[in-house]
């Protein structure tokens, strides 16, 4: 049913009886044309967009725990397209042109929240960096200005610019940057998927990729093996797992990134902001919780929890910019499971096993791009051809030498 | 509802002041907020999240969903802040929040009227049209309508500090359970810890009659304190809150050390997060009570059953005048007794049980209570306050009864949040109706008491001893077992009370969650506890439905018909409760982020007018302004030109330096640079770049050969922490056999750039005429030790240049005698700006170019790869995409109008291209405002550059409104062939 | 975390740097692209013990190789890297 003010209206006259499940808690079916492995925003949003662009039906998505129990569901919400490298530039670009469309598409109020995004810079060498990375926004078309202190003291006066270890010098700013609603973009794409016909299972763990002849044929799970040609893998944290069943090694370490949100209060901060010489990235959710986060924990990791050291070195960092956090408290503090690649930018490509198809290697920086790695992921899928604008994402991209090391930290995860 | 008589652990005889909204009250030392303001007759706390209805107070703890406050003023401002354990202080000032005029009269509460259009998760599905409104207009409606108090949006004012523990045992809660434990592992000899969250020891002791070892339970709590202190190995943290469990026996706790002042004295920190090493762990954190769902559960005098005694008993406040209880069990009766023993009229009591105990009943008649076996609650009445209650018999007839007090028994929820830190799920207990820890605990943990669901108090002491020796004994220090503690009273049989379903029946009444919202997620789908969590955000305020948050997994258990096993529940996460940001942060804000490494040269700089900036953690001179000079680059270009006809001196102390000994360092150096090392003879300098094993540059520096078997090579300031590991796991993990040892001497050796024409006359007259430094004697890439002084004949600058060492004590004398040594020829200190101009001016790569995403060959130092050995780097420098051509290659730039600026960032684009993507070919790394040649001058990296000299190109820069034509030219603007080096 | 190094006893992870799995062999210096590839870039990044790199940075800056069960951090050794 459509989601609207009078559907809602007409509802509260009738105490809210008549509204149905957001999507079907389907039961698995013997076989699928295609099964998508991990019911994240990734894979929603590629069952989703498999059946809407493509016109697949015969889907099913197959999640382990509950969908949106991953990283779709842990993360800070940031979304934004200023990235500095050509192979990354135009994609998170289409993601952005997804996002501002999404909820009058998906009829499902996402909550993107187009306030900004500032990157703070705090020496020369960095305002250049960003002015790199900004003009190249441009050269795609994307907007990005460059902001001095003045500037940035204008729309954050609030922030330390009278005791600062490392003085704000300014910053790069993306209007169109900002953050969504991570389970509203689970929940919509899930509708969206299921109203499409596509299958969503949950507690369904996937326990074997059955491959013939270098052709896989579908997969075992907790709940009975199911048939499929094409099988895509959007497991984020634990891409490397599923894809051993396979018989793959991934350019991939799993690490644990956190997060904080603290108590509720009136709008404080407007937009996400991001410190430079430090880790940390800081917005206010419509709930009035600050959300926020840092680096990762540095370490290879499946427990989806973090160690004190780091909740430390992230509050000193918040702290760092934002001093009147101090007397602000935070409610909880959760982990999730990274998938890092080795350069630090995602895998979006067809695997050596043929109809077996890998979206990994997200790092801290996936939510923003689940609209486009859905909708590359399902013409991958759907034409065994990769995207354009994904194009740069496959895995051969290391044996050649085109990486895409947005921060020059080599082939090392956690430095990423 | 005012301060009985007598009784209470407070102190009459001192008076302290205070406001609320504004308005004077006092109360005594051993009061809360919360007791002060019940003892004056206030009831009416806030107002709630959603539908602004009014709120008091639930409960005497950490758990309290409705009495929030803002706390203090100005920059002291603290939002949400838990009425129920705010210690008061004179001069506490506290005011509601989320009302609007006033608290009384708060016309958002007509958000109530329209709440059947606002029920868990509408916003989901409305607010999309059209797509523009969401920013502009209906998300600053929900911002503005959102969060409950108002930050304080200036600079916290006070400081915080961190502190380290170790410990054999530590032990949470010093409730009956927590004490017993302390109390046996204490007298082992252990070293303990205790800690409680409360200001004094006791926990659920303070607040009820019981008696322990023949004495009142409070009484106890002090006899077993006086023992603890008397045990050396025994530290008591009071008001100390154990927030966090984390791995392998780290615990994190928040001591709250003036937070029951006005401020913190001079010096004081606001509060201290301790980090708590423990080998063992006994968790007697105690149990909360647990709300009921019933209509019209939130108003203002609807009271869990507990914190009624604990008002009465603890703070001598009658909270009510008239009572109803609603009982499951003894809990309740327990409730009626105390209300009895205080005086307070009890109206009625609702049991829920059919068959209600004959000495209760008795209990109900001797004090003329109604009683309502089998009863439920159908509604409360009340506008800003309890009136009436409409208790439903068993027969179905509704009764109104006149109460003021509504208490609530209806069972307790085991407080086994840090058992779950490290991922263990709390397991359902179908008879204690109750979540208990989990199977898994962490490692070293036990838990005692009512955390552990053994609610009595003799259970509890039993408990308490057994498992704090038996985590001494696991500690390594066994005892004689101490007597347990005596005291009347076993477990209970618990009669939970759970739902009694109707309109308005709250689950979580911070967030304003009804029965309705969890039935609308059930009917939605949203059925797995974590959905429905999210839908309705229930459970996730800042009590984190520490009291309330199994009714709404108990209420959808009831609606799929599932256990509540089968339902499960959320997961704990650290904090336990919620704790400040700045004291996570501790003492690291402001200028004390970080510290702060000065060279030994500082003072010397600063004496002679420096400006500094950071580098990473060092601070560096930036350049020296003369009296007259208005603008930097005057400064810096004064400096260039005298290093370049003249001579300068700089500080660069800060640069990387490793110090290797041993027969086989230069094979070690041969292994992580990719030129040869080894052939390098004692007394010379080879510049040498490092890569990383994927074959980008890592760094670039030089390596000296002081004796035959003692290097020191230096590293990019930046890069030097990075090197040291990097060589470190060169040698100890790839290289293990090789005989070398080597360590940083980065802050060992200050050390000191003399460069230009002059600099030869300069270093003899420095070093004195007993040394040879003539070209011959010391020629370009010599080095060599003269006396305490280490000196290296290398050059950044393009100029005849050396760099002299002297140990760091002795750095700043160095300074001082250099500038002597030159004032003959006019020396000039130089900074890191005009250190930067020369190497621009020379075509050296720094940090603009050394990113981690260039290789060798993009640097135009593709042959310093040697062909002929192993390198760390080699192999994977060699793929096919890092030998490309079009790959951006470094080239020098200069502006075709000279009078145009320059600047790095800028992309390269051919001349009159489109600024559209294809067209990007690179990008400028360095710039500098090149005196010598009166113009700016860039270093850059561009498609196919070294092919393409003389052509031009365009400088495209939108984010500074540049965009300029730039001629490429070779990447060095002087001396190409390089006679001044070797001058 | 607390990792046990065999030179300084006990300390708090925050001494240490971390570098990912140990067992991957640096290949020989003619070892072949494909090689030198999968040393770099592949990683079985297991769901269970994993021996791992990690160097005492701010003690006696040795690397060690520490056995660790990456879903439970529960450490069952650490050596040496040399060792
Ligand atoms: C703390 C944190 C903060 C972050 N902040 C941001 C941010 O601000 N901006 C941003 O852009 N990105 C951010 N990210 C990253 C982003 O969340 C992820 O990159 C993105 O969510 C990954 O894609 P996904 O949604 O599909 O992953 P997930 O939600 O993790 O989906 C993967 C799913 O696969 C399932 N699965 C795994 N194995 C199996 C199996 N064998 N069988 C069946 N199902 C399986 C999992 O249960 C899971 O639900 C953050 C991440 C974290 C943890
Ligand atoms: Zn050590």
């Amino acid at each position: 049913m459509s989601y609207s003010f009078f559907s809602l209206a007409r509802e509260a006259l009738r105490g809210h009886v008549g509204w149905r499940p957001a999507w079907r808690d389907a039961e698995p079916q013997p076989r699928y044309d295609a099964v998508v492995v991990g019911g994240g925003g990734h894979g929603l949003a590629t069952a989703y967009y498999l059946a809407s662009e493509h016109g697949m039906t015969s889907i099913a998505v197959l999640e382990k725990a509950w969908i949106g129990s991953g990283n779709a569901g842990r993360n800070t919400t940031i979304i934004r397209s200023n990235y500095l490298l050509p192979g990354n530039e135009g994609f998170y670009e289409l993601s952005m042109k997804l996002w501002e469309g999404l909820e009058q598409r998906l009829n499902y109020n996402t909550m993107v929240s187009q306030r900004g995004v500032l990157n703070l810079f705090h020496s020369d060498a960095q305002r250049d960096a960003f002015a790199r990375r900004g003009n190249a926004m441009r050269l795609h078309g994307v907007d990005a200005e460059l902001l001095d202190a003045v500037q940035v003291r204008a729309r954050h006066p609030y922030l330390d610019f009278d005791d600062a270890r490392f003085p704000i010098r300014g910053g790069l700013l993306q209007r169109r940057g900002g953050t969504a609603r991570h389970d509203a973009v689970v929940w919509g794409y899930a509708r969206g998927a299921d109203a499409r016909g596509v299958d969503i299972v949950q507690n369904c763990e996937v326990t074997g990729i059955d491959v013939a002849n270098g052709r896989v044929r579908g997969v075992r799970t907790t709940r009975g093996d199911i048939a499929a040609a094409k099988v895509a893998l959007a497991c984020a944290g634990n891409s490397s797992r599923v894809a051993a069943l396979a018989g793959l090694r991934l350019p991939i370490e799993s690490h644990v990134l956190q997060a904080f949100v603290s108590e509720g209060v009136k709008p404080l901060i407007d937009g996400v902001i991001t410190f430079g010489a430090g880790h940390f990235y800081i917005s206010q959710s419509d709930k009035g919780g600050l959300v926020f986060g840092g680096d990762i924990d540095g370490y290879n990791s499946y427990a989806q929890r973090g160690s004190l050291p780091v909740v430390e070195d992230v509050m000193q960092s918040g702290m760092a910019v934002l001093p009147m956090l101090g007397r602000l408290r935070v409610l909880r503090q959760w982990g999730g499971i990274m998938d890092m690649s080795m350069d630090g930018s995602p895998i979006i490509d067809a695997s050596p096993v043929a109809g077996l198809y890998v979206n990994a290697g997200w790092c801290y920086g996936g939510f923003k791009a689940t609209p486009a790695s859905g909708w590359c992921f399902a013409h991958l899928i759907a034409r065994d051809a990769p995207h354009p604008v994904a194009a740069a994402y496959r895995l051969d991209r290391f044996a050649r030498g085109a990486l895409l090391d947005e921060r020059g930290a080599g082939a090392q995860p956690n430095l990423h | 509802m005012t301060r009985l008589r007598s009784g209470g652990l407070i102190d009459r005889d001192t008076h302290l002041r205070f406001s609320f909204d504004g308005r004077g009250y006092t109360g005594h030392p051993g009061d809360t907020l919360a007791s002060a303001l019940l003892a004056n007759g206030v009831r009416l706390f806030g107002r709630s999240f959603k539908y602004h209805r009014p709120r008091g107070v639930l409960s005497a703890g950490p758990e309290e969903p409705n009495a929030l406050v803002e706390l203090r003023n100005g920059a002291r401002r603290e939002p949400n802040i838990p009425a129920t354990v705010t210690e008061l202080f004179d001069g506490l000032e506290a005011s509601s929040q989320n009302r609007f005029p006033s608290l009384r009269f708060d016309l958002m509460a007509a958000n109530a009227l329209l709440s059947p259009l606002f029920p868990a998760g509408f916003y989901y599905k409305t607010f999309m049209w059209p797509a523009s409104w969401w920013e502009r207009v209906y998300e600053p409606l929900i911002r503005r309508a959102a969060g409950l108090g108002r930050a304080a949006a200036m600079p916290d004012p006070d400081g915080y500090e961190h502190a380290h523990l170790f410990c054999d045992v530590l032990v949470i809660g010093a409730g009956p359970a927590g004490l017993a434990a302390a109390l046996a592992a204490g007298r082992s000899g252990a070293r303990v810890v205790l800690c409680d969250a409360d200001t004094r020891l006791g926990g659920t002791l303070l607040a009820e009659p019981d008696e322990v070892d023949g004495q009142p339970g409070a009484v106890w709590a002090q006899s077993v304190e006086r023992m603890l202190r008397d045990c050396a190995e025994v530290r008591i943290l009071t008001r100390t809150t154990v927030f966090g469990a984390y791995d392998h026996g780290t615990y994190a706790a928040l001591e709250r050390v003036a937070d029951h002042k006005p401020h913190p004295a001079p010096g004081e920190p606001r509060q201290r997060v301790w980090r708590i090493v423990a080998k063992r762990v006994v968790l007697g954190a105690g149990a909360v009570e647990r709300l009921v769902a019933f209509p019209g559960n939130d108003r203002p005098g609807v009271m869990l059953a507990g914190a009624v005694r604990c008002y009465l008993a603890r703070y001598a406040v009658a909270p009510g005048g008239s009572v109803v209880v609603l009982s499951g069990g003894a809990e309740g009766w327990r409730t009626v007794a105390a209300l009895a023993r205080h005086g307070v009229p009890v109206a009625a009591v609702i049991d829920r049980r059919g068959e209600v105990p004959e000495p209760d009943a008795a209990l109900a008649r001797r004090i003329g209570a109604r009683l309502f076996a089998g009863g439920r609650i159908a509604a409360t009445r009340g506008s800003t306050g309890l009136h009436e209650v409409i208790v439903r018999d068993a027969t179905g007839g509704t009764i109104p009864v006149a109460a003021d007090l509504l208490a609530v028994a209806g069972g307790h929820n085991p407080q086994v949040q840090l058992a779950c830190h490290l991922g263990g799920r709390p397991v359902w207990d179908e008879d204690r109706a109750a979540f208990l820890p989990p199977a898994t605990l962490p490692p070293g943990m036990t838990v005692a008491g009512a955390a552990a669901g053994r609610y009595g108090l003799a259970e509890c002491l039993r408990d308490g001893a057994t498992l704090g020796s038996g985590a001494a004994a696991a500690a390594g220090f066994p005892n004689a077992p101490s007597p347990v503690p005596r005291a009347a009273g076993d477990a209970e049989a618990a009669t939970s009370i759970w739902l009694m379903p109707g309109r308005k029946s709250f689950v979580d009444l911070q967030h304003d969650v009804t029965t309705d919202d969890i039935a609308l997620a059930h009917r939605e789908g949203f059925r797995a506890v974590e959905h429905m969590k999210r839908y309705t955000t229930h459970g996730m305020a800042t009590d984190q439905g520490k009291s309330g948050g199994v009714l709404g997994m108990a209420m959808m258990a009831t609606l799929t018909g599932r256990t509540m096993a089968d339902t499960g529940t959320t997961l704990h996460r650290p904090p336990y409760t919620p704790v400040a940001i700045g004291a996570l942060a501790g003492a690291h804000r402001g200028r004390h982020f970080r510290p702060i490494r000065r060279t030994p040269g500082h003072d010397w700089a600063a004496e002679q007018g420096a400006s500094f900036i950071e580098s990473g953690p060092w601070l560096r001179a930036q350049w020296f302004a003369r009296a007259g000079e208005t603008d930097w680059l005057q400064s810096v270009s004064r400096e260039v030109l005298a290093v370049r006809s003249g001579v300068g001196v700089s500080d660069v102390s800060t640069l990387g330096k490793i110090e290797l000994v041993g027969p086989d360092a230069g094979a070690l150096l041969d292994f992580v640079y990719t030129n040869t090392m080894s052939t390098l003879p004692v007394g010379r300098v080879r510049y040498g770049i490092m890569l990383r094993e994927d074959g980008f540059v890592l760094d670039d520096g030089t390596a000296a050969r002081l004796e035959a078997d003692r290097w020191v090579v230096t590293t990019t300031t930046a890069n030097a922490p990075r090197v040291l590991a990097h060589m470190e796991f060169a040698h100890q993990v790839l290289r293990p056999s090789l005989r070398v040892a080597f360590v940083s001497v980065t802050d060992r050796w200050a050390q000191y750039a003399v460069a230009g024409p002059h600099a030869r006359d300069v270093i003899a007259a420095l070093l004195g005429v007993v040394h040879d430094v003539s070209d011959a004697a010391f020629p370009y890439m010599a080095c060599g030790t003269f006396g305490d002084l280490r000196l290296f004949r290398i050059s950044f600058s393009g100029e005849l240049a050396y760099e002299v060492a002297a140990p760091a004590r002795d750095g700043d004398a160095l300074i001082r005698r250099i500038v002597q040594a030159g004032s003959a020829q006019g020396i000039v200190p130089y900074g890191l700006e005009a250190l930067s101009v020369l190497r621009v001016e020379k075509g050296h790569p720094a940090g603009g170019e050394l990113n981690g995403q260039t290789t060798a060959r993009d640097l135009g130092l593709g042959r310093m790869l040697s062909q002929r050995k192993d390198f760390i780097g080699r192999a994977l420098a060699r793929r096919p995409a890092l030998l490309d051509p079009m790959r951006p290659t470094l080239v020098g730039l200069v502006p075709v109008d000279k009078r145009t600026r320059l600047r790095a960032g800028a992309h390269l684009l051919p001349r009159g291209a489109p600024p559209r993507i294809e067209h990007d070919q690179g990008w400028i790394t360095s710039v500098a405002f090149s005196p010598t040649l009166s113009h700016w001058i860039a270093l850059g990296l561009l498609a196919n550059g070294p092919a393409r000299h003389g052509e031009v190109v365009r400088a495209y820069d939108p984010v500074r409104s540049g965009d300029a034509e730039v001629q490429v030219v070779a990447p060095c603007f002087i001396d190409p062939d390089g006679g001044r080096l070797r001058g | 975390m607390r990792i046990p190094c065999p030179h300084c006893g006990e300390r708090a992870s925050e001494e240490f740097s971390y570098l990912g799995a140990a067992d991957p062999v640096r290949p020989a210096a003619d070892a072949s692209a494909a090689e030198w590839h999968d040393y770099v870039y592949l990683r079985d990044n297991p769901a269970g013990v994993m021996r791992e790199f990690w160097h005492h940075v701010h003690g006696c800056r040795r690397w060690l190789v520490v056995a660790r069960d990456v879903r439970t951090h529960a450490i069952s050794a650490a050596v040496d890297a040399g060792a």
